[in-house]
């Protein structure tokens, strides 16, 4: 018997089941435990080019440089626009992707590097929920067979079967044990997601990375959905890396948030200290451009960006925000601001700028509008007034 | 550059009465026949919308939102659709209406903004040739002044250097300029109605925020009434007047869009702002879904269709809410068995808590 088979027949054994969610496991991680840190983390995606002789012409730089950490037990989100690499960061730390350069270090472990045979038995501790609901089921294979897959892969028998716990993690996500033998096709895309859900969890690991997992349900089920994860997040004290590009859902489900801006962090901290006491202007454009579903909203501050995120083959030099960024000078086209925590902020509030902005979110005597032609029709109305 | 002219109103058809809305749906439905059955994707709507007022038409993937919109753009496919109702377009009935009065009055006097800008335009032609086709269909310009006009519309939309970007091709475009590449094309003769299908919701959040202020702000110069399709309550809050929230195919609230955030009415509508998570709510009060899923339209529940996932038929009593369908009425306003008085009471002891 190899090695590998039977550490997971170990692990089977030891393997609690969960029949619901009250039943919390026995070992709740201790808070403040670094599960994973990622350092320097880069993936440039090669572009060749070439008639005949193909030759790599330039890079897509996706991640370039990210720093971050998630302790046991905790919900790290993570928001920015397309393109940002906010997916790509997901994929290089649940190593579906393999870094340019940097480091990924689970559970003292560094898996940056780590082959198929090194990855298997974190893999299993390491799990992903995908955003769309029906491409990440194989519609040929029944509930059943999807939930238990994992469990196959890993050669784990949980006591009393694996048709059992599959039952029992269906009623855990709120599915009706009775659908094991569906096919995904007669569920809804909440049911779906439930299912994905389902199959992230049984394998009990310690990390999901959830990318968009709800931006591709309607509002009532997102609800549904994200309440579950919480679930998940808070009883069974799994860590998590929400990935996701709605503000307020993130500040809903994270404990602590980290924004990007084309392949870098701009900033990081506790979740009141970035949607309260924001730094980066770029965090401040996001959360203004946000819309809340109030009329009353008026004491927030107005920021309109021009134009859109800048091609991440050709980012720009020093800070990436500086050309859409209201406060740039010459020093941020030269010198790259480093993340570090400023002076007035709360700890472990990274900031990535050299010129920070004022730590609040309240309406400023004058909306910055960067946006030429609003700006243009704005000044001819005031004029006119 | 020369300013967007206001609609002339003077030469539109008068209404004999003077006062009827620009734009007036009334009891319309649309049917689909499928081969697993008619799908009563419309389900007796009405609405009305003044010139230079937005209208904001909330609801979930499958209400019909959509099909009510395509309706009065005449662009479903009429070999499978049914539509009875009125559609009155300043006085102009279009329920009926023969392609060739659609055609004049579709890009001319109602344009519209399509969720997809990438599918929406078409990847052969410039970016300014398909701006200034319809402008030369309808105006009768010459080449030259199309484009002209074209560039022109772009400069509007904050397209940078629009001399040169009007012989790009759509792929050339980033997204956020397809968009509003689009709103120019929906623009370019000066339309009285602009129907916005998710205009952003392809978009970046910091795009978005670009892109609606720039509706707002144009529509301000020129008068447009606007039709907002969203499932998004945030993009309504900012940019609509009133609001139609839709369920099933039936709208089932009305009012103004203060109205349907502070005081709704209806229990979809408090399960959709109970299920949307906000900026400034305390974080720990878990999120209140509406259970279950949104009805298939083949065969919609009888009587109120929002019964099967409403808390609160008890209090309504009887089963009058599978049997009996409750109405809309005019003006402000829930399709709802409840009373006044539970509305209120319900609201204010058990929904305004959760919301703040």
């Amino acid at each position: 018997m190899s090695e590998q088979q039977q550490q997971s027949l170990e692990k089977a054994s030891t393997l609690e089941p969960t029949p619901s969610l009250a039943k919390v496991p026995e070992q709740r991680p201790e808070p403040g435990e670094r599960l994973l840190e990622v350092t320097g983390l880069r993936k440039y995606f090669p572009i060749n080019g070439g008639f005949i002789f193909q030759r790599r012409v330039g890079d897509v730089r996706a991640v370039d440089g990210v720093d971050f950490h998630i302790d046991k037990g905790e919900a790290l989100g993570m928001v920015g626009e397309s393109g940002c690499g906010k997916s790509t960061t997901g994929r290089l730390v649940t190593r579906l992707l393999e870094p340019t350069d940097g480091k990924v270090v689970y559970a003292g472990q560094d898996i940056t590097h780590a082959d198929r045979k090194q990855l298997a038995p974190i893999r299993s501790e390491i799990q992903m929920i995908f955003q769309d609901p029906y491409a990440s089921l194989n519609p040929r294979q029944t509930v059943g067979t999807i939930i238990s897959g994992p469990m196959e892969v890993n050669h784990l028998n949980p006591p009393g079967g694996r048709e059992k716990r599959v039952r029992e993690l269906l009623e855990i996500v709120g599915l009706n044990p009775e659908h094991y033998n569906r096919f995904p096709h007669e569920f809804s895309g909440g049911q779906r997601q439930r299912i994905g859900v389902a199959r992230a969890l049984a394998l009990n690991p310690k990390l999901i990375v959830a990318d968009e997992p709800v931006s591709a349900l309607d509002v009532s089920i997102q609800a549904q959905v994200v309440n579950l994860l919480q679930q998940v997040q808070q009883e069974l004290g799994i860590a998590f890396l929400f990935i996701a590009h709605d503000l307020a859902i993130v500040r809903h489900f994270s404990q602590r948030v980290a924004v990007m801006y084309l392949g870098k962090i701009v900033e990081v901290g506790d979740r009141d200290s970035i949607y309260n006491k924001p730094r980066h202007p770029y965090t401040h454009a996001l959360l203004s451009a946000a819309p809340e579903a109030d009329p009353d909203d008026d004491g927030r501050e107005r920021i309109r960006l021009a134009g859109d995120v800048p091609s991440p083959i050709n980012p720009p030099s020093g800070c990436r925000f500086r050309t859409r960024c209201w406060k740039a000078q010459d020093l941020c086209a030269s010198e790259e601001p480093p993340l570090i925590q400023l002076g007035g902020s709360k700890d472990g509030h990274l900031t990535a700028c050299h010129f920070p902005e004022e730590p609040t979110v309240a309406a400023r005597d004058e909306d910055i509008v960067l946006d030429p032609a609003l700006a243009a029709i704005e000044e001819a109305a005031d004029k006119t007034l | 550059m020369t300013t967007l002219t206001k609609p002339d109103t003077s030469s539109a058809p008068q209404d004999p009465a003077g006062d009827a809305p620009f734009l007036s749906v009334r009891d319309l439905y649309v049917r689909f026949a499928t081969e697993d059955g008619t799908v009563k994707a419309v389900d007796g709507l009405s609405f009305d919308l003044e010139r230079g007022e937005t209208l904001g038409i909330v609801g979930e993937s499958g209400s019909g939102k959509s099909v009510t919109n395509l309706a009065i753009l005449g662009l479903h496919n009429p070999r499978n659709t049914t539509i009875t109702g009125e559609i009155l377009l300043d006085g102009q009935e279009l329920t009926g209406a023969s392609q060739r009065t659609l055609e004049r009055l579709r890009g001319n006097k109602m344009a519209m903004i399509f969720q997809d800008s990438l599918t929406a335009l078409s990847p052969y032609y410039t970016v300014g040739r398909q701006i200034a086709e319809p402008f030369m269909k309808h105006t009768g310009a010459s080449r030259r002044e199309a484009r002209a006009r074209a560039i022109e519309m772009l400069a509007k939309v904050g397209i940078p250097q629009p001399q040169t970007r009007v012989d790009d091709y759509p792929h050339q475009f980033s997204g956020g300029m397809r968009q509003r590449a689009m709103i120019a094309l929906a623009l370019v003769c000066d339309p009285a109605l602009l129907i916005a299908d998710e205009p952003t919701t392809a978009l970046d959040v910091t795009v978005q925020a670009q892109v609606l202020d720039l509706l707002k702000d144009l529509q301000q110069e020129t008068g447009t009434a606007i039709i907002l399709i969203t499932h998004d309550l945030g993009v309504i809050a900012n940019t609509a007047d009133k609001v139609v929230v839709m369920y099933a195919g039936r709208a089932v609230e009305r009012g103004t869009t203060r109205e349907i955030l502070k005081e709704p009415q209806h229990p979809y509508a408090w399960g959709l702002l109970g299920s949307i998570p906000r900026l400034t709510a305390s974080v720990d009060v878990p999120l209140a879904p509406i259970p279950g899923s949104p009805p298939s339209l083949l065969n919609p529940p009888s009587g109120c269709p929002f019964h099967t996932r409403c808390a609160f038929t008890a209090t309504v009593g009887g089963d009058r809410c599978s049997t009996e369908r409750p109405q809309l009425p005019d003006g402000r306003g829930s399709a709802c068995h409840l009373t006044a008085e539970q509305k209120r009471d319900i609201f204010i002891e058990q929904i305004q808590p959760r919301l703040r």
